[in-house]
């Protein structure tokens, strides 16, 4: 005990000793800095908020040096290496020559968010106000205790309104967790006027505290937050559903026909939507030479469909006619075709993406609440998809093609026997699907990255749809693309995107256990 | 009992067997690297790996040859028995790994600080080998329970087996699922105490790959000649009329199903420690597409053609991607059309009909 006294106090000597003479002007915390290099995981961090805290100029570079892995120890010394160069870590110094023996110094994952989000408010001392509005956005999400002097001084400093307000919700985000019961109360007052997600989480903690007058406080602050939010979100939620849900519709209705009219399943239907894609890149390309940009997606659209159906036509003729009642077989010719249509795509216009753009008027969108934007190019698509919908029920309930389509969907050899041309009927009809599949790729490049794995993406959830759905009537598979699109994207804001798509396969898998048929089975002796 | 091969199957059987278990570890560990009979670990590896596929091959063939299920998730069954041997092997790695971690270095990258819950026990061998062998089975009883019970067949079993290979693969995608994620696992150091690199370990796996491979053989063979091998293949061909004839067609196509899961299983479990690397890409649909092409370019329906197929089509696959990578899906997806347009029996049936014609 006595002895441990006396060790403290040499070191408290010697700390003193240090501080009144050789400390260079520009060091950092050689202790803070040993223990990064060498601490454990919450000694490095606290290491972090030390060293931040402080707010020598030199930190930015050390913990840049962390995050891009130039920072390394030999024996007792830090050092920043870059290339041949070294300098100490503590005093900036050259070092020359380099130790030998020398140990990289390993971030984790943890070690390495910490050290972005210290980097991150470093920056809010910088003198460009577009420089600290960034940092202080990207902080005003999830920040560590360790950041927080930093942010006061930041906060103190700071003239322009815009910042001072996010500053200000993230500087009473990490005042929640203060042990002062007035500093808590009033950080989550501040709170209340929040319009920002992140802060919801925080307040529903705080209103679960034992105290009273802090769990009342904070339950009506998170009232009046989630008041703010709660249409926007709602309204966020049905639009991306019925955005999801059009877009698969436009990738499945296709497919549909065919695997309805001719039970093969077509496993290229998803290049033939890469095609669609495809084909509008050209298009956009071809307008631009001619400067007429802006109206590009009027020729691209027919295009689209005609490109498509017209691969979809020598495919049926070429290879699917051949293999007529022995389905499984199809879906492994077909699967080669897409391989060959893949690896084409990748010969013609190299294995990279291409950027389709948006004319002008389908980029921006409409802000329809505080915290909701509907983007113009997926109000473009749910239209469009509901165009194609219309168009395609027309054409099989109007025409003679559609006519025939229904009933050699319904029975082969009843329709052959009066006379349907069935052949013929199969080749259009395949044709229309894979028409309608360069539809869909028309749209999908208006969503995202154009490549020859565009189409790979899709098919098992059009597939999806289809089985869900059921075939032969256009309503299965437009219920069945809602339900997926909703029950993805509600999923989603539940749970997160990979859990929502498996639980949604897994939906799927244990709906046909019940009904093989899909929703809507046609019924009677047809079926 | 009928014999399972006649004369000249058995001594083509001994005669490959004295090649994989006499003259290739010769050749491999005997002859010196410079003479040029000298097997370069490069090629045992490659022969290795065929013979995992080969060994998946035949299981493909008893489900869709035989039985006429055509699964498009068999790839996942593979996968999870590479998995399975995988964790032992990360755990052998020790505290050798960048981290010097009793954890596996992905698990110190994320901060964890124990095994989670799927790793319990995992420094067994035993124990791995049972995961490698018992998750696959139970996945392929319990799913094909329920699609057998329900009579889902034809174009949507495939259809629901490629969706949940595709689940499992995002699945594994994730960081929290405990399994590397992307990265999956790599940087094995050693086996059973042996080191995964030297060349002797190299051959043992070898050996052990050929003796599983032949085992899986005379298995399918037996099972095809059997009583039950001719159920099988009646149930292929008209499914409603055995069931008229009072066998309960479920238990018949359940057990092949999960014995076949569980052959995919072991050939993962050899497969990963000789390439030395598993990875959810594995569980890829188009991955377990690929297998039921071998078996189509070999003959569905012949055993030895399965074998044939996945040797064929992976040797083609590894010349291509050395010499001419661009042109190898070129290549797959046209012997996917070609073979199913006018080869439907495959080479076998392609010599099978030679042979007649020549009579």
């Amino acid at each position: 005990m006595i002895r441990s006294v006396r060790q403290r106090a040499g070191a408290l000597l010697g700390a003193l000793a240090l501080a009144f003479f050789g400390l260079p002007a520009h060091a950092l915390d050689a202790a803070a800095v040993g223990r990064l290099a060498f601490g454990d995981g919450d000694e490095r961090i606290e290491a972090i908020g030390a060293l931040v805290a402080a707010g020598e100029p030199r930190v930015r570079e050390l913990l840049q040096a962390l995050a891009d892995g130039e920072l390394q120890t030999a024996g007792e010394r830090v050092l920043i290496v870059r290339g041949e160069a070294g300098f100490d870590a503590v005093s900036g110094e050259r070092i020359a020559p380099l130790p030998a023996e020398r140990d990289e110094v390993v971030a984790n994952n943890r070690l390495r968010s910490a050290v972005g989000a210290a980097l991150a408010s470093l920056k809010l001392l910088a003198p460009e106000r577009a420089t600290r509005l960034e940092a202080a956005r990207a902080l005003s999400g999830a920040v560590d205790a360790a950041t927080a002097p930093l942010l006061r001084r930041a906060l103190e400093r700071e003239a322009d309104a815009e910042i001072r307000s996010l500053l200000a919700m993230t500087v009473a985000s990490l005042d929640l967790a203060s042990s002062d019961r007035a500093t808590r109360l009033a950080a989550i007052r501040a709170l209340g006027d929040s319009s920002s997600a992140s802060v919801k989480p925080l307040l529903a903690a705080a209103a679960k505290d034992p105290d009273p007058e802090i769990g009342s406080a904070a339950k009506l602050s998170l009232v009046a937050v989630e008041g703010r939010l709660k249409w926007g979100e709602i309204g966020g939620l049905l639009f991306t559903g019925v955005s999801l849900g059009s877009i698969l519709l436009l990738a499945a209705l296709g497919l549909a026909i065919t695997y309805g009219l001719m039970g093969v399943i077509n496993m290229a239907h998803g290049e033939l939507i890469m095609i669609g894609a495809y084909t509008a890149y050209v298009v956009q390309n071809a307008f631009r030479q001619l400067g007429l940009f802006e109206w590009y997606l009027l020729a691209a659209v027919p295009a689209a469909f005609a490109v498509a159906a017209l691969v979809g036509m020598l495919l049926e003729r070429a290879v699917i006619r051949w293999l007529y009642g022995r389905p499984l077989e199809t879906l492994l010719a077909t699967w080669g075709i897409s391989l060959v249509l893949i690896q084409g795509v990748r010969t013609l216009f190299g294995a990279q993406n291409v950027l389709v753009e948006n004319p002008a008027w389908m980029s921006g969108g409409i802000a329809a609440l505080s915290n909701l934007v509907l983007p113009w190019n997926r109000i473009a698509i749910i239209v469009f998809a509901a165009l194609v919908l219309a168009a395609i029920g027309l054409l099989l309930a109007r025409t003679r093609l559609g006519l025939y389509v229904r009933g050699v969907t319904q029975n082969r050899e009843m329709a052959s026997c009066v006379g349907v041309p069935t052949a013929r009927v199969d080749t259009l009809a395949f044709g229309l699907g894979a028409g309608i599949a360069g539809l869909a790729g028309c749209a999908l490049s208006q969503l995202g990255n154009v490549g020859p794995d565009l189409g790979q993406g899709y098919i098992v959830d059009s597939f999806m749809v289809v089985v869900f759905g059921g075939v032969g009537q256009l309503a299965g598979t437009v219920y069945a693309a809602l339900v997926l699109g909703f029950g993805n994207k509600f999923l989603e804001a539940s749970s997160g995107a990979v859990i929502a798509k498996i639980v949604v396969l897994v939906f799927i898998i244990v709906f046909i256990q019940h009904r093989p048929q899909g929703l809507f089975a046609l019924k009677g002796r047809a079926a | 009992m009928k014999p399972l091969y006649g004369p000249a199957g058995w001594s083509a059987l001994g005669a490959f067997a004295l090649v994989l278990f006499v003259v290739f570890p010769l050749l491999s560990l005997a002859v010196p690297a410079e003479n040029p009979f000298h097997l370069s670990q490069y090629w045992v590896t490659l022969i290795g790996k065929i013979m995992c596929y080969a060994v998946v091959a035949i299981a493909m063939d008893l489900v869709w040859g035989y039985t006429g299920i055509l699964s498009l998730g068999h790839g996942l069954f593979f996968a999870l028995g590479g998995y399975g041997l995988g964790m032992y092997l990360m755990r052998q790695i020790g505290r050798e790994g960048q981290y010097q971690s009793d954890l596996p270095d992905f698990m110190v990258f994320l901060d964890w600080k124990e095994l989670p819950w799927q790793w319990w026990n995992t420094d067994q061998f035993w124990w791995a080998m049972l995961l490698a062998v018992l998750v696959p089975g139970l996945l392929a009883l319990v799913f094909g329970y329920f699609a057998f019970r329900s009579r889902v067949k034809g174009v949507y079993f495939s259809i629901i087996t490629q969706a949940l290979t595709f689940a499992a693969m995002l699945l594994f995608f994730r960081n929290n699922t405990g399994f590397g994620g992307n990265n999956g696992f790599t940087d094995f150091k050693r086996i059973l105490g042996y080191g995964i690199t030297a060349h002797e370990t190299r051959m043992a796996l070898f050996a052990a790959t050929g003796a599983v491979l032949i085992g899986t053989l005379l298995a399918a063979r037996w099972i095809v000649t059997s009583k039950l091998g001719r159920v099988l293949t009646a149930i292929r061909d008209a499914e409603t009329r055995v069931a008229f004839c009072g066998y309960n067609t479920l238990h018949y196509k359940l057990f092949v199903f999960t014995l076949s899961a569980v052959l995919c299983g072991i050939a993962g479990a050899l497969y990963v420690p000789q390439v030395g690397i598993i990875n959810p890409g594995e569980m890829s649909p188009a991955n377990s597409i690929e297998i039921a092409i071998w078996v189509a370019v070999g003959g569905r329906g012949t055993l030895v053609g399965a074998i044939a197929g996945a040797g064929l089509v992976n040797f083609a696959k590894s010349l291509f991607t050395v010499w001419f990578p661009e042109y190898w899906l070129y290549f797959l997806g046209l012997l996917f059309i070609l073979v199913t347009l006018f080869l439907p029996q495959g080479f076998a049936g392609l010599l099978r009909h030679t042979r007649a014609g020549n009579r």
